[in-house]
């Protein structure tokens, strides 16, 4: 199966690192070009205003969305899940807007609030690893969304269908359990697809 | 649930996430937005751009704290601000007005000349400027969680960061293929601490993140600094020296995402206006070398 990293900035090499399988083909990202035949993809954290004008100067806004509308599997880690976020605090417009919850950037406060911290996580471990760098916070979450980890009351980790986001980092530690989840769901997202 | 704030890992990791982009030099709140428009990954808040500290002269300190906190209440991406080598004062009080990263700059007159900051003390993350992988390393071990190449500010001139950028990749490959036996000469021999030279050595690379800095004014040498391995880019003067700084910051942003794509930078750098003046290297005296502070 073919799972893609969007590499328009940001930590790439540590999520193609993460997601490796011996039945994972890593695709980095630049071009549109490159999400035909994808069965998955990342977005990486990085700076999300960044992306967001890169994504809209190489034509990526449109295609995103149909790749996450045709129910593939897509998973964010912070700025990834504000680009996946239906509403964003403070901002008029959120980016891509597949997925049911409402985020707020830089939510912990600067660099010098940064953290990380162990984390019981459901489906994947009782103690993951969490790096949170300016990190969001998922404020809420619709009726179709599972909340799969908080940090002192606030969501920092949710799954929607094939959606998967997350306010910390589990690329830049040696944990690869979050991202084996996601392959997991890549996996069983394309045996559905047979069967049916 | 125990939470950590100031590890390597979180302090490193920032500057994982600003790989692939450009960090660019802000005098003000206005110029900021012009950056975060642009497609920065962070700015880097100064009183004078290095070009106009050079041709200022007199000694170059950390700048007004208003202006820091005037362009970190501008922008919504990470805010830097340099301080003076070995200055524990600047740095402590930049990092009382919550600036994202300190750079520990020679474009700044040093304020010690034995010593640099032991940024292992702090919360806030510290990048720091190398010409070779025996300052790249000291600056590792005192706590540095991000590199760059020093180049030569403010001229304008790719050259020195070529230099410095070329050597330590050359560095770091010997590094990685020595044998246990021959890595304790070498660290002597760069004045480097043996055991970031093992983790090198392990990691088949340097453990932080590594930029490009110093004399970048165009596309093409923000394109050139990627092509020689650099992780992202600092440009100074370069933007706000030039004639149209918008047009300018997003096509060296671009050129820095798309360095493989020639075709784009040759586009990109149609009709961009005069980009600074520069510098030639050789004209520069000793003194004004800014590339020699730090040791």
């Amino acid at each position: 199966m073919n799972i893609g990293v969007l590499a328009l900035q940001g930590a790439i090499r540590e999520h193609v690192k993460a997601i490796e399988a011996p039945d994972v083909n890593v695709t980095i990202v630049k071009k549109v070009e490159q999400l035909e035949g994808l069965d998955g993809l990342v977005f990486p954290g990085g700076e999300s205003t960044t992306m967001r004008r890169l994504i809209n100067l190489y034509g990526f806004y449109e295609p995103l969305k149909k790749f996450a509308h045709a129910g593939k599997p897509v998973f964010g880690t912070c700025a990834g899940a504000i680009l996946m976020a239906r509403e964003i605090v403070g901002q008029v417009e959120p980016h891509l807007s597949v997925m049911d919850m409402t985020v707020e950037r830089n939510a912990f406060g600067r660099q010098r609030e940064s953290f990380e911290a162990l984390l019981p996580m459901k489906n994947v471990g009782e103690d993951v690893q969490a790096v949170f760098i300016r990190a969001p916070i998922i404020r809420s979450v619709g009726p179709g969304v599972t909340v799969l980890a908080e940090y002192n009351g606030d969501i920092v980790a949710a799954q929607e269908g094939p959606f998967l986001a997350c306010s910390f980092h589990p690329e830049l530690t040696e944990d690869d359990r979050f991202h084996q989840y996601f392959v997991q769901m890549v996996r069983e997202s394309l045996s559905e697809a047979i069967t049916n | 649930m125990e939470k950590r704030t100031g590890t390597d890992r979180v302090k490193r990791g920032m500057a994982e996430m600003q790989k692939g982009g450009v960090i660019m030099d802000v005098i003000n709140a206005e110029q900021a937005k012009i950056a975060e428009e642009a497609g920065a990954v962070a700015v880097m808040a100064l009183e004078r751009v290095p070009s106009d500290i050079r041709a200022a002269g007199g000694v170059a300190r950390m700048a007004d704290p208003t202006i820091v906190e005037e362009v970190r209440d501008a922008v919504s991406i990470p805010v830097m601000a340099k301080a003076r080598i070995g200055h524990i004062v600047e740095a402590r009080l930049l990092e009382a007005l919550g600036v994202d990263y300190i750079d520990e700059s020679e474009v700044l007159t040093p304020a010690d000349e034995v010593f640099h900051l032991n940024k292992a003390d702090y919360t806030v993350p510290f990048v720091c400027g190398a010409k070779d992988l025996g300052e790249a390393t000291r600056r590792i071990g005192e706590g540095a969680s991000m590199l760059r190449t020093k180049g030569e500010p403010g001229t304008g001139n790719i050259v020195e960061a070529v230099r410095h950028q070329r050597l330590i990749q050359s560095q770091v490959r010997k590094v990685v293929s020595m044998s246990d036996d021959e890595l304790m000469t070498e660290a002597k021999n760069l004045g480097a601490p043996f055991h970031i030279l093992q983790q090198i050595r392990e990691a088949g690379r340097l453990p932080v993140v590594n930029f490009a800095a110093g004399g970048i004014a165009t596309p093409a040498d923000a394109a050139l600094m990627m092509h020689l391995g650099s992780d992202g880019v600092f440009v100074g003067s370069g933007i706000f020296k030039s004639d149209n700084p918008a047009k300018f910051g997003r096509a060296i942003v671009e050129a820095t995402t798309h360095y493989e794509d020639f075709a784009l930078i040759a586009e990109l750098s149609k009709n961009l206006g005069t980009a600074m003046k520069g510098i030639e290297i050789s004209t520069l005296e000793a003194k004004d070398r800014m590339q020699d502070r730090g040791w």
